[in-house]
């Protein structure tokens, strides 16, 4: 069953020009998916392909000007669905400060069920749930300011699902932390996901891209590639096409097979690749 | 410098203070503050400084954290004593070149500094007691009555609560500017006032703009976490007005008589 369907949307960005002329510029245009319901869904590509607008449009932040997107058969369009939509389909951003509204942690969890008006005992339950998922449950009392930014990120992924979504999209969450923070989140996200709630994560780290079972390409607004792992990063010239660097090992499995060595293509991850080569060298 | 800024942090704590609801503690602020200008004699002020000091033990906050807090405002506090040591007139106490310290000037002196004192230990054991929400929560309660005289009292609570927290940010977000302008050759140190003054510029430009992209990036996440308005919202810790707090008003009408009662010892 599809939890998001996507329907020719097309979504324009009115500029400012410096002559004071405004000029329309399409950011996405004429896409059609469907994510089904507890898939981990990867959306890669380039600056600019469209990727993170597309995202916004996924939960009625930004409202298609075309085509339509359809939560479990509600429009984001209709004003009067779209807090039932966006307790359902959560966000964590990028920036993990810019996104922690109250100073003390439980506080901030708290903050997405205190907007959707739930009781005072309710809330607490979910605080501890959604703070103990993340592994932040010690730190519930901490001042947003002392925690780094891996830490700061959990927070922010806490706050969306102390409101019990059915889908969380993460928009670049891992872009500004240091590798520590990135494995972390990439961890609870997978857990997250195992969990059954729907992944969509946006990055442009393709061994975080790896972990997905569907990847979609943006480019230029369009879909340029819809697939799993493994079909995608089998063709080079896919990659190439898209204007994404390969994963390291993929990458590495290619010019090994350059050299004349027949090297199975499933093999993806540097873990794989590390079994393959020891393999053939006992 | 972040971690010397006491005025508007938590300390975390279950102690009889931090329990108490914030509207008492709001309150009670204030009346301290208010009783401060009250004073008029030193008498006055080590009541109210007994006062403190006992809230201050009953908090369980340390005594160094809390005075520790006093350092960033040292100037001001040291810059006042100065002025109202030399700025007045009466029985001369000490004279040297232009220099003349009356008796009057020393008491008027320390009578501003120990009121100062008082007045940002008061305010910020307030803050050290009481959850940055609570606090926004229990000003959203006291101001509600004028809600109905088109006071935007929920919309003033959470533009605390966001300012409280986004102090730490924005200091941060300060002193990365502050060191990408030095590594380009800015001078922040040396020239007079005027000159100094006007090197703030390239911090205060860059700063305004990415608070600007702060704030955008913020509503984005709050309105992404079902954020729209303060109708029909709730909250995980409703504050209550207890026995405890009925306690705490009664000690505080006496000691609000004291103080005035002091005026005339």
């Amino acid at each position: 069953m599809s939890i998001i369907s996507v329907q020719n949307l097309i979504y324009e960005y009115v500029r400012t020009l410096e002559d004071g002329s405004t000029r329309k510029y399409r950011a996405i245009d004429g896409v059609s998916f469907d994510i089904e319901a507890g898939s981990f869904v990867a959306i890669i590509g380039r600056n600019g392909s469209g990727k993170s607008t597309l995202a916004k449009n996924l939960n009625g932040l930004l409202v298609p000007d075309e085509g339509r997107v359809l939560i479990d058969g509600m429009d984001t369009a209709d004003d009067d669905l779209i807090w039932d939509i966006r307790s359902r389909i959560a966000m964590v951003f990028q920036n993990p400060d810019n996104q922690i509204v109250s100073s003390i942690i439980e506080d901030d969890v708290a903050f997405g069920p205190e907007n959707l008006g739930i009781e005072p005992d309710e809330i607490r339950r979910r605080v501890d749930e959604a703070l103990n998922a993340v592994g932040m449950y010690e730190h519930r009392m901490k001042g947003a300011h002392m925690l780094s930014g891996g830490q700061k990120q959990r927070v922010a992924i806490a706050g969306a699902l102390a409101m019990r979504p059915d889908c969380i999209i993460f928009d670049e969450p891992t872009a500004m932390l240091d590798p520590k923070g990135r494995s972390q989140v990439m961890h609870i996200i997978k857990q997250l996901n195992a969990e059954g709630i729907t992944a969509i994560l946006i990055t442009h780290f393709m061994e975080e891209a790896q972990e997905a079972d569907r990847i979609i390409v943006m480019k230029d607004g369009s879909v340029y590639s819809d697939s799993t792992p493994e079909e995608f990063f089998a063709d080079r010239e896919k990659i190439k096409g898209a204007g994404m660097a390969m994963p390291p090992a993929v990458d590495l499995r290619e010019r090994i097979a350059d050299r004349g060595v027949d090297i199975p293509e499933e093999i993806m991850t540097g873990e794989t690749l590390v079994d393959y080569i020891v393999e053939q060298v006992k | 410098m972040i971690r010397d800024i006491t005025l508007g942090q938590y300390y975390p704590g279950k102690s009889v203070i931090h329990s108490l609801d914030a509207r008492t503690k709001i309150i009670a602020t204030l009346l301290f503050i208010v009783e401060l200008f009250v004073v008029n004699n030193f008498w006055g002020f080590l009541i109210a400084a007994w006062a403190m000091f006992s809230v201050i033990f009953a908090s369980k906050v340390p005594v160094g954290f809390i005075f520790r807090g006093l350092a960033p405002v040292f100037f001001i506090i040291i810059f006042t004593f100065v002025i109202n040591l030399f700025m007045c007139d009466g029985k001369v106490l000490v004279h040297w070149w232009i220099f003349t310290i009356t008796y009057e000037g020393l008491r008027r002196a320390a009578f501003m500094a120990v009121r100062l004192i008082l007045l940002i230990i008061g305010s910020s054991l307030m803050t050290l007691c009481t959850k940055p929400i609570e606090l926004t929560d229990g000003l959203e309660k006291l101001l509600k009555p004028f809600s109905k005289l088109g006071l935007p009292s929920h919309e003033i609570a959470l533009m605390m609560t966001i300012a409280l927290r986004f102090i730490p940010t924005l200091m941060e977000e300060t002193d990365k500017i502050i060191k990408a302008q030095q590594a380009r050759g800015a001078d922040f140190e040396s020239g007079n006032l005027i000159q100094r003054a006007k090197s703030l510029i390239p911090i205060l430009i860059p700063l305004f703009i990415s608070s600007f992209r702060i704030a955008q990036e913020l509503a984005l996440a709050m309105e992404a976490r079902c954020y729209n308005g303060g109708g029909g919202r709730t909250r995980m810790n409703e504050i209550h007005f207890r026995r405890r707090d009925a306690a705490a008003a009664i000690v505080l009408i006496l000691f609000l008589a004291i103080i005035i009662a002091s005026r005339w010892i």
